[in-house]
């Protein structure tokens, strides 16, 4: 019988110090029965790909507060590109200009999650995403 | 999508994303998987397989990664080997899902092509991995990896499954574990290979190494072994590591391949191959045998054997008896 999981990978580029936020979506996320793979702080764009391409994850999601989005997130995009792994859903989670946001969105980011967000919208908008890309 | 043949081939040729995609396919039980590892068996057997178990907490992640990097740099001009690693992590028994932590430990070994990390979820499998890592690490060994390295989840006394499939077992301790009677209890003790007290620079660990030697001599009873016998006995060497600070490392690879020596001469790797191909052929058997009963059951039966156990009319071991009894038995093809 086969069993499908949705596996995300939740990552910490850059140098945030801190990472309570991608905590708080890691368990949200596996209660609604996801497998989450948590990689910890201070994680470099080449191994946040790395880790994407060898966990053959569905969705990866980035949290930055640093203010290094602009750098990091579309370097993450072009790996994942490289590696065969465009179709990933990835999505970005922190505090991120409106501006920037828009220009994320523009290059192939499909979310981006300010503070307050429900940890229910995230979950749903995964789900989705997955289950759209599973149809022939 | 790329077809079976095409599977096959690139995993055999080393892409690295189709062997992620294969694993996948194999970890969620999908004919494509299946299929796909029936063409690779003919490649596998030639990784050492390590399982590396111990209580949660006791550093199985550090000392991985630790083994990971001193088999990448070996001293004294030998080659490096490749190495995969499993890491299982314990399935939430409520929703299903998991958060899979044991990268974070991992991250000296990131940028390495001949390194290759996968994280598991044990997916309601109670012996300390999950149904699917037999599978998995037939695709690594297929892969080509020398060596494909084993972390059970955080396992206590009965998290054994580890010992059938790997060839040496290391089980990792920290100090202050538990009395003498621990060491003697049945269970995961008994299935080291190689025993590390990691968190050597913590107290207690004296008292802890005296325990567990004590427990060895109890288990392997060298005095009774004639000098010069032809099959020697293998005994758990008891190593202290620090693998935070990367201290002991290089003792315990030692041990690791001086075991797969013992193996290789006494003839003990065959037995454990021979072992370890029967009982993953009895749990598949049994798997089958399950789902055409499954199959083959008239679903009223079910309905009513339930009843008559709810009223207390029979027993749950005569219902079973006679759920089995209902059908011929057919062949399975």
């Amino acid at each position: 019988m086969t069993e499908r999981k949705i596996r995300v990978l939740i990552a910490k580029p850059g140098l945030d110090g801190h990472d309570r936020g991608a905590k708080v979506i890691a368990r949200a996320l596996r209660d609604a029965g996801m497998e989450v793979i948590y990689t910890g702080l201070r994680q470099t764009p080449e191994m946040i790909a790395e880790a994407a391409l060898q966990e053959d994850v569905d969705a990866v999601g980035i949290s930055i507060l640093s203010g290094a989005h602009m750098v990091l997130v579309p370097r993450i995009l072009d790996l994942l590109q490289a590696n065969g792994q465009g179709n990933v859903h990835v999505f970005v989670g922190g505090i991120i200009p409106e501006g920037d946001a828009t220009k994320l969105t523009g290059a192939g980011v499909a979310a981006v999650y300010g503070p307050g967000t429900s940890t229910t919208q995230v979950v749903e908008d995964i789900s989705r995403a997955v289950l759209q890309e599973s149809q022939p | 999508m790329t077809g079976k043949a095409d599977l096959v081939e690139s995993v055999l040729g080393g892409k690295r994303l189709a062997l992620a995609r294969l694993l996948t396919l194999v970890e969620n039980n999908a004919p494509e998987g299946q299929a796909a590892l029936d063409q690779l068996f003919a490649h596998t057997g030639r990784a050492h397989l390590i399982g590396v178990t111990g209580s949660p907490g006791s550093g199985k992640s550090s000392l991985v990664n630790q083994l990971a990097l001193a088999l990448r740099n070996p001293v004294d001009g030998q080659p490096a080997r490749s190495v995969a690693i499993v890491a299982v992590d314990p399935t939430s028994p409520f929703t299903g899902g998991a958060v899979l932590g044991d990268r974070v430990r991992m991250r000296d070994l990131s940028g390495d092509p001949g390194i290759f990390i996968r994280s598991m979820a044990s997916r309601g499998a109670l012996g300390g991995l999950a149904r699917a890592t037999a599978g998995i690490v037939q695709a690594l060994d297929a892969a080509g990896f020398d060596i494909v390295l084993v972390e059970t989840v955080g396992a206590g006394q009965s998290e054994v499954d580890i010992a059938r499939l790997a060839h040496t077992t290391l089980v990792i301790e920290a100090p202050g574990m538990g009395d003498d009677i621990q060491a003697i209890k049945a269970g995961i003790l008994e299935i080291a290979d190689i025993l590390v007290i990691n968190k050597a620079d913590h107290p207690g660990v004296d008292s802890t190494v005296r325990a567990l030697r004590a427990m060895l001599e109890l288990g392997h009873p060298t005095h009774q072994v004639p000098a010069g016998s032809p099959t020697p006995l293998w005994i758990p060497p008891v190593l202290q590591t620090i693998a935070t600070k990367a201290e002991g490392i290089r003792a315990v690879v030692e041990a690791i391949d001086a075991h797969a020596r013992h193996l290789r001469e006494t003839g003990a790797w065959q037995l454990r191959e021979r072992s370890r191909l029967l009982a993953e052929l009895e749990v598949l058997v049994q798997a089958e045998l399950t789902a055409h009963w499954r199959e083959a059951l008239p679903p009223e039966a079910l309905a009513a054997a339930l009843v008559e156990l709810e009223t207390r009319r029979i027993s749950p071991y005569q219902a079973a008896k006679h759920l089995v009894s209902l059908q011929p038995e057919a062949p399975i093809h």
